[in-house]
């Protein structure tokens, strides 16, 4: 009965919960490109879409695709064979599972007429499948706590998907052993199937269950007399035998009875065995219904975004299509942390510590920007950080084993943060720092020099090359030279101050007039300055450094 | 002669032509060329907004070259300056040496500081040879003028970089004359291309790059000739945007020098990616001469 109602419950909400995550693939959008589309043009766009593929020669790629890439994984093998075997494991002996297990009266008892659970091959493939999905586990628990793969962040979500597996198994495992040991469970059957009425015959064909069968009788103690064995055999192979193999093969439930026969018929006392069934079942459900919210989703929507970019690109594909396909890539990002092994600027985290630089990271924000979440700007600042130190390498884009398009988010990611005023940094810096410190702008002010803040100089030499701005004699050189200067008819009036004046303001220890200034947004770093001052002053490295400083101003700041 | 190809985020991406053509060069000059897999950003797009986070993204490749014992080799100039500016920062500051390498170290990694960093052109000139160039030349160029574009961050800071003369350099018009082309004088060859303010202040970008193009135009080049991913980008694909916006008279396509010799070496044009350019430079084959 609870059964009955927990499926029906369970299999509700995974429908609404399906129904509700595939409608929002058609309501979410990356960026600017498809803010204008309406639900139902991306859901005809859609349909158009899969129909003119599934008749044009296109079906061979999704064909190859399928078989290479869903069904075999292979783009997982190419990264890392561990890996590879890991979730082989798992996804492969967990399907089996589902299939051969828990949908038993439906497919597996239709294959085979001579099914049994009990009998083999069914019941040693039943823990051999099992035995997978155990090692997998293992194996993610290992890389993820043990060998702590680098950048391998563990979310709250990797934990509740490693809990729920590892309770679904281990449950039934436990289940196992104990019904292999169940004096209760034996005696149902024996009523059933055998309908002794000798005492004698009972105790033959229970004394060769305890012997055999490793079932704990509390009667049968100590050895039994070879002639009633024998009897027991021969009740055993008239009554059960035609559906039930020898325990060994069940070879996971078998070690596990092994090592709680001692408690046996405590454990039977007890009724521990229909407690299991219950939190075995009850855990498969609720894995059933949590799946379109969980981590488990990627196993509806991995293979549907590995089958549309293989099929799909920007620019080509119809745009409504696009973003139907990048809302379809946040939910099929598994968080595997592949993308930010591979990162290019992923070691930099170590020295600015904003999650955001990784690609794996950056998808969870991704999420909240496309969900149309409210961000603070803190926050906000923290996603623009991480978004532009992104090079563009594109080294996430070749290895997602889900063949998500990361650069295109990325790309789609910044166009949207320019819309809303969080541009490229240095753009945002150039800006940002103008306005606080504007003295720039008033260009007749005179300027008392008691005012001027010592400490700034002191913060300007983390390095001894930086220092070197205190030997400026003001020539001009460097102001010759710069490319930037020389491209202005006035450059004063676009630049504020020109390469030799913010040498100089340095020295003078005004903050206000090195920041504020075009100049130092506008260099090239092209080294004509340093390279010209017969100084020794390393005019573009202080301008690198002052730069460095408004930027950590600024963070301070926010 | 064997060395770790430093590629960086660019190339692989947005110009795989000019590795393609770098590898069949070198392939035939038998310089033996490794990959390290684990390389990171150079640490380039770092120096504005953080040194040390450059410098550590700079040591760690260093660190991984080294561990192998190779000399790097890299294609871009940008990427080139970086890594040498912090291998000499990594040698004159203690601190940041020690800082460093304290982070590098959880990845069992460190640098101490005993690999050279070379670019593309340096190899080509100081380690294979201008003679031994020479010797594979089967279709040197005839009447070819090449402006040649050395790239701010390979030859300055010069104490730094010790690309070549920072004033006067020669090192790549000499590579450019092997091919038979000749390297025209102009007045801009130093200068910078305009390409780290793209993105930023595309004017002030775009009118440095247009500045060249007609300087290069009116000292009578018939192609610019390039050796960084930036400075190709911005004169190829940044001209195109600049002709299309102004439709300008100062065409003047650039090819990249691995391109250049590679079809002096009689290397098809197919494995030096020449239609991959934006601006078509199929027709500097006229002036090969024939077989």
């Amino acid at each position: 009965m609870l059964y009955t109602i927990a499926l029906y419950v369970a299999l509700t909400i995974f429908g609404l919960g399906l129904i509700y995550k595939v409608s929002l693939w058609f309501r979410y959008s990356i960026g600017m490109d498809a803010v204008d589309l309406p639900t139902s043009r991306r859901v005809s766009a859609a349909i158009k879409g899969i129909i003119s593929t599934l008749f044009s020669v296109k079906v061979l790629t999704l064909l190859r695709v399928f078989i290479l890439d869903v069904v075999l994984q292979i783009r997982i093998l190419r990264e890392d064979f561990l890996r590879w075997f890991m979730h082989m494991c798992m996804y492969g002996g967990f399907m089996l599972l589902l299939l051969m297990h828990a949908l038993d009266k439906f497919i597996t008892s239709v294959l085979f007429t001579d099914y049994y659970s009990t009998l083999n091959p069914f019941m040693f493939l039943r823990d051999l499948f099992g035995a997978l999905v155990i090692l997998g586990l293992a194996i993610a628990l290992y890389r993820r706590f043990i060998l702590k793969v680098s950048h391998l962040a563990t979310k709250a979500m990797d934990h509740y998907a490693i809990i729920i597996l590892a309770v679904i198994m281990i449950s039934g495992l436990v289940l196992e052993g104990t019904k292999i040991v169940s004096y209760s469970n034996y005696q149902e059957m024996a009523e059933e199937y055998a309908d002794l009425e000798q005492k004698e015959e009972i105790r033959s064909l229970e004394a060769f269950w305890v012997k055999e069968f490793e079932m704990v009788s509390p009667d049968i103690k100590g050895p039994v007399d070879v002639k009633s064995l024998d009897k027991g055999k021969e009740l055993h192979e008239m009554s059960c035998a035609g559906c039930h193999s020898r325990p060994q093969w069940a070879f996971m439930g078998y070690g596990v009875a092994k090592a709680i026969k001692p408690v046996a018929l405590s454990l039977d006392r007890a009724n521990v065995h229909t407690l299991l069934w219950y939190i075995h079942f009850l855990t498969c459900f609720f894995a059933l219904a949590y799946l379109p919210f969980s981590k488990f989703f990627h196993i509806i929507a991995s293979p549907v975004s590995l089958l549309a970019n293989a099929v799909m690109e920007k620019g080509r594909s119809d745009r409504a299509n696009i973003a139907t396909k990048q809302a379809i890539e946040l939910d099929a990002c598994t968080h595997c942390g592949t993308c930010s092994l591979r990162c290019s600027v992923a070691p930099v985290l170590e020295e600015i510590p904003n999650v955001n630089i990784l690609p794996s990271e950056k998808m969870p924000s991704l999420k909240a920007l496309a969900s149309g979440k409210e961000l603070s700007e803190k926050e906000l600042r923290i996603i623009q950080e991480g978004t532009y130190l992104c090079t563009d390498c594109r080294r996430c884009t070749v290895v997602c084993p889900v063949g998500i398009n990361l650069n295109d988010l990325w790309s789609n990611m910044k166009e949207y943060l320019v819309q809303k005023g969080y541009p490229e940094p240095m753009v945002w810096a150039r800006e940002a720092i103008g306005a606080e410190y504007s003295l720039i702008n008033m260009q007749d002010k005179v300027l008392s020099l008691t005012s001027a803040d010592r400490g700034f100089q002191d913060e300007v030499t983390p390095l001894a090359r930086v220092n070197t701005y205190s030997v400026c004699f003001g020539c001009e050189n460097c102001t010759t030279v710069c490319p930037v200067a020389g491209n202005y008819d006035n450059p004063r009036e676009v630049l504020g101050l020109l390469p030799h004046q913010i040498m100089h303001s340095l020295g003078l220890g005004l903050r206000d007039l090195a920041f504020g200034s075009r100049m130092l947004w506008d260099c090239l770093t092209c080294y004509q300055c340093q390279e010209h001052c017969p100084q020794g002053v390393c005019v573009t490295d202080v301008l690198y450094e002052l730069k460095n400083m408004a930027f950590r101003h600024l963070k301070e700041v926010a | 002669m064997k060395f770790a190809i430093f590629l960086g985020c660019n190339i692989p991406v947005r110009l795989k032509q000019y590795e393609t053509a770098s590898r069949a060069v070198l392939g035939e000059l038998d310089v033996e060329l490794v990959d390290i897999a684990e390389f990171n950003c150079c640490g380039y797009p770092l120096r504005n907004i953080d040194s040390k986070a450059f410098v550590l993204s700079s040591a760690r490749n260093l660190a991984l070259a080294e561990r192998q014992n190779l000399t790097m080799m890299v294609l871009c100039k940008c990427g080139y300056g970086t890594l040498r500016m912090a291998d000499h920062l990594m040698k004159e500051n203690a601190s940041l040496r020690e800082e460093v390498n304290e982070i590098l170290a959880k990845e069992g990694l460190k640098y101490e500081g005993n690999i050279e960093v070379k670019h593309l052109l340096s190899v080509l000139f100081n380690d294979v040879g201008i003679e031994a160039i020479k010797e594979k030349i089967t279709r040197p160029y005839k009447n070819l003028k090449i402006a040649t574009h050395y790239g701010c961050h390979a030859l300055r800071p010069s104490n730094i970089v010790q690309f070549d003369d920072p004033v006067a350099p020669t090192l790549f018009d000499q590579v450019v004359e092997v091919t038979g082309a000749q390297s025209i004088y102009w007045p801009s060859k130093l200068e910078c291309c305009g390409a780290p303010m793209l993105g930023i202040n595309n004017d002030l970008s775009m009118n440095l790059t247009e500045k060249k193009l007609t300087d290069g135009k009116q000292s009578g080049a018939d192609y610019l000739c390039a050796a960084c991913p930036f400075c190709q980008i911005q004169f190829d694909t940044v001209q195109e945007m600049i002709l299309s916006k102004q439709g300008a008279d100062h065409h003047l396509p650039c090819i990249l020098y691995p391109q250049l010799l590679g079809l002096s070496m009689g290397i098809d044009s197919k494995t030096l990616g020449l239609e991959r350019n934006r601006i078509d430079i199929t027709e500097i084959e006229r002036f090969l001469s024939a077989v």
